[in-house]
């Protein structure tokens, strides 16, 4: 593929404390493409996507080596500060999180906190828009984000992330809560979102993974390793004809 | 269907178990009710003939049918409003501080040991400390300023850790939410976890404030005064406060002190209540706020 690189790990390692999370990844994430992290829990997906706009920062304990290039600067280096770096990279994570704060105030958190001039209300429409859920709540953006379901609170925090225009999008097994009607909804989502954004997808769904990735990158855990990056490439290659034996017997459920 | 005898003679004996146990913690639960009311009544009865206009707008004196209740009244407030502004900013900042701010290290574990200690300390020891401390070495005399900065001390362990309670129970994921749309740490502070934490942080203030105000103890070291014959106006006047006052007349020989001690408890259960309302109503107030 010749797609530019949105994100690259450059040997990429990753500790709490004593335990190493991520050991030695090297990827490229192309821009304008979904790209999945699959693999078992505890192999260092969700870890690998909070190094991707610093979110790991706020866990006290944690430490990183390497790099990961964003627009060719390393977000690592000294004097960036994360607030930046989330400002550009949005996340969504595994749980609807809505502030406890109108529909409304929600999606316009993130321009507001972040100084952006202009007309909020537009920015909020558009938002709300983009994430397909404007037609269900445009009569009640007053109201609670509380009161929303489940599928529109996460279309929601989706709708928050896009009202700052973010290049990259992480998003942190953004189904897993969800029932199938509103996962699908998300997946459509994700699908005509990519045409204008980078998606960074963890999840533990290998159907959605081959549904709406273009990259797939399958990670892993040996019985005292953690965060291994075993496999990575095309979606096609990954599920049809993966190189590594290990893939295989994880793809295709004969593993663990 | 099974015939069961042991289960049914069984059966029978946990029900008889589970509705004796609730008659056991209903009563549990109606003690501290019903002790109030025969407190209310009987205090009601002693002074409501007593409370009136003349007893509130006159100052003490030696016969009790002169005698009112406006110097300790007014030293009441004024405590309470200074304290209040004292104490609620210092216990909600450290409380920020140690809950959003501090690393996990030993001087966090010290400073929160010391306060969960400081919380246990009798109120008399703050009188002391308020004595020597503000009334002396920093020659406040024994004024308003000096009392509220006493009470100041003595609420904050309270404050301090009912602020931290409440801001603990702001979810994780909201912060996790804020920092990922690029808000800085006082931004999460300002605009998810405060509104959040609100009015648990009311409640816990409301609280150090209404045992603030019924303290006796560390008041009477510092104001030493029963006999004041005008209102403070300014911080650095010299002032009585209510307990203080009805302490006073309690231990009076004379009866009539009596009624006149029930009507200033009266009184001062008014200040307490309606400081009560206050907090509550501005407490549903947020609480409906950052439902919405």
């Amino acid at each position: 593929m010749s797609n530019v690189a949105a994100l690259e790990a450059k040997n990429l390692e990753l500790w709490y404390g004593n335990f190493q999370a991520l050991r030695g990844i090297s990827m490229v994430i192309p821009r304008n493409q979904i790209t999945s992290i699959i693999g078992p829990s505890g192999c260092g997906k969700s870890s690998l996507l909070r190094c991707f706009n610093r979110m790991n920062d706020l866990i006290m304990g944690s430490k990183v080596k390497g790099e990961v290039l964003f627009d060719g600067r390393n977000i690592y280096a000294t004097g960036i500060d994360p607030t930046e770096i989330r400002y550009r990279i949005g996340m969504v994570f595994q749980k609807p999180n809505p502030f406890p704060k109108s529909i409304f105030d929600n999606a316009a958190f993130g321009p507001r906190v972040n100084g952006i001039r202009g007309n909020i209300e537009e920015i909020v429409e558009h938002a709300l828009r983009r994430a397909a859920l404007w037609d269900e709540v445009k009569d009640r953006l007053r109201r609670g984000a509380m009161e929303l379901s489940g599928g529109q609170q996460q279309r929601l925090c989706i709708a928050r992330a896009l009202a700052l225009e973010p290049e990259v999008i992480l998003m942190d097994e953004p189904c897993s809560a969800l029932d199938p009607v509103a996962t699908i909804k998300i997946e459509d989502l994700m699908k005509s979102l990519a045409e204008d954004y980078t998606i960074v997808i963890v999840t533990h769904n290998m159907q959605q993974a081959a549904r709406v990735s273009d990259m797939a990158a399958f990670f892993m855990m040996d019985t005292d390793r953690a965060g291994i990056l075993v496999e990575y490439g095309t979606t096609t290659e990954i599920f049809t004809n993966p190189k590594d034996k290990r893939t295989e017997d994880y793809i295709t459920g004969r593993f663990g | 269907m099974k015939n069961d005898l042991a289960f049914k003679r069984r059966l029978r004996i946990r029900q008889l178990q589970g509705s004796s146990f609730k008659v056991l913690f209903l009563s549990a639960s109606l003690i501290g009710i019903f002790a109030l009311a025969i407190l209310l009544v009987d205090v009601l009865k002693d002074g409501i003939g007593w409370l009136d206009w003349q007893f509130i707008t006159s100052y003490p004196s030696r016969k009790p049918q002169e005698a009112g209740i406006l110097s300790a009244l007014f030293g009441t407030l004024w405590v309470m409003v200074l304290t209040a502004l004292f104490s609620f900013p210092v216990g909600v900042g450290a409380a920020i501080y140690l809950e959003e701010y501090a690393p996990d290290n030993r001087l966090r574990r010290f400073i929160q040991t010391n306060i969960n200690n400081l919380a246990g300390v009798p109120s008399i020891v703050y009188g002391l400390l308020g004595l020597t401390l503000f009334v002396q070495a920093l020659a406040m005399g024994r004024s308003v300023l000096a009392g509220a900065l006493t009470l100041t001390l003595m609420s904050l362990p309270v404050i301090i850790i009912a602020a931290q309670e409440a801001i603990r129970s702001v979810p994780e994921a909201h912060r996790f939410g804020a920092h990922a749309l690029g808000a800085s740490r006082w931004q999460v502070v300002r605009h998810i976890v405060l509104p959040s934490a609100l009015p648990g942080v009311l409640t816990g203030t409301i609280l150090a404030m209404s045992r603030a105000i019924g303290e006796a103890a560390p008041m009477i070291a510092i104001s030493a005064l029963v006999y004041l014959t005008f209102i403070p106006i300014s911080p650095l006047d010299r002032f009585t406060v209510l307990p203080i006052q009805i302490f006073n007349w309690v231990s009076r020989p004379q009866e009539e002190f009596w009624h006149l001690a029930a009507a200033g408890i009266i009184v001062l259960l008014i200040v307490l209540l309606s400081m009560n309302a206050v907090a509550i109503l501005l407490r549903n107030r947020y609480q409906k706020r950052t439902e919405e």
